[in-house]
């Protein structure tokens, strides 16, 4: 019986076009990702087949966690400085530059206006393990509706975006719904999962 | 591709043709695919889930004076969101209306309202949840609303006392 010869060939291959695609490609993620903020507590948000997306910018959150401890965050370094400074004038609490700036890093916190000064001086790892009481909603203390009314001051184009957990009571968001309509903002985003339209 | 001609390679000094070392320049390139490759995984990873969806409301500005937009009793269902993710609701008015009971899945309040708005004409829905419904309750209901296609409904957190009755006693 004749050998079979299998005729060799070079294993070699030429990576240069894949090496061009890939590195395409991650030029391409690279500009377009836009990194999570980094939150201070994590939300599980319920599902809904809703599909609008919310837009990337002029965002003001808030957060309601399982325990129904409320959050509060707006997004942009400069508008978190302006919106310090209304607070600062109107509590009368001074706020030095360094703690001004942490402020405009934080991306949410629940912590009371009088408590807000030692929760700045923090240093930012002890910040990050702090507990956070939550900003207060109650009718007589309601902190919350000061909150936005000085963020939508701030920036007149902030959106708001409820960001609440699923198993969270539905006492907190309808004292939370009725701080943004006592506030005269009727238009509000509710922050969901996305799920699949189901068939009927 | 990757590699380069040196064959012309060497120079000419002083006239003397000088003949240079001929050295592959081909270089192995799988690492780098692979690097790109990973670091590719990464921003997909981190980009694809950092949109989120929404859903929007519009809740009707809070009026001083009391006044209320009123539907016809035959055109109105009412939900009440009550605990342990059950759904009480009737047509009609509370007073006179029958309660039933009913849950999330698709096959109790998506039935029901999928019956209901197709044999009423402009059918509006009031969702009223109670304060031992959570969160998820709420998105649901208004979820169900967008899913079986009713344009008109509201929220609701007012009681009426028949209503508070009558569920107390399902």
């Amino acid at each position: 019986m004749p050998k079979v010869k299998v005729p060799r060939k070079s294993t070699n291959i030429d990576m240069t076009a894949m090496c061009d695609v890939s590195f395409l490609l991650l030029t391409f993620f690279m500009l377009t990702t836009k990194f999570k903020a980094d939150e201070p507590v994590v939300v599980q948000t319920p599902k809904s087949i809703s599909e609008i997306k919310l837009p990337d910018n002029d965002i003001m959150s808030i957060t309601v966690t399982k325990d129904g401890k409320v959050y509060y965050g707006v997004d942009g370094k400069f508008n978190r400085e302006k919106l310090l400074k209304k607070i600062s004038d109107k509590y009368n609490i001074p706020f030095t530059e360094e703690e001004t700036y942490a402020f405009s890093l934080t991306s949410a916190f629940g912590v009371p206006i009088p408590k807000l000064k030692t929760f700045l001086d923090m240093s930012a790892e002890d910040r990050k393990n702090a507990t956070q009481p939550g900003i207060p909603i109650d009718s007589t203390n309601n902190e919350l509706g000061v909150w936005i009314i000085n963020g939508r001051l701030a920036n007149p184009n902030y959106r708001i975006a409820i960001r609440g957990d699923g198993d969270c009571p539905y006492t907190v968001i309808k004292r939370v719904i009725s701080t943004l309509q006592e506030k005269n903002v009727n238009k509000f985003n509710l922050i969901t999962n996305l799920e699949a339209r189901p068939k009927i | 591709m990757a590699e380069l001609d040196t064959s012309q390679g060497g120079g000419h000094k002083k006239g003397k043709k000088k003949r240079s070392k001929k050295a592959s320049t081909r270089v192995d390139l799988t690492p780098m695919v692979d690097l790109a490759f990973l670091l590719v995984t990464f921003f997909m990873m981190t980009t694809t889930f950092s949109k989120p969806q929404t859903m929007e409301i519009n809740m009707p500005v809070k009026s001083t004076t009391g006044e209320t937009s009123d539907t016809k009793a035959s055109q109105t269902m009412t939900l009440i969101l009550g605990g342990n993710d059950k759904v009480f609701w009737f047509k009609g008015t509370p007073d006179t209306a029958n309660f039933s009971t009913t849950d999330y899945s698709p096959n109790g309040l998506r039935r029901i309202l999928i019956d209901i708005n197709k044999s009423t004409k402009d059918l509006t829905c009031i969702i009223k949840p109670t304060d031992k419904s959570n969160y998820r309750n709420m998105v649901d209901a208004l979820d169900e609303m967008s899913i079986v296609g009713i344009k008109r409904y509201a929220l609701v957190s007012d009681f009426a006392s028949d209503e508070t009755k009558k569920i107390k006693n399902l």
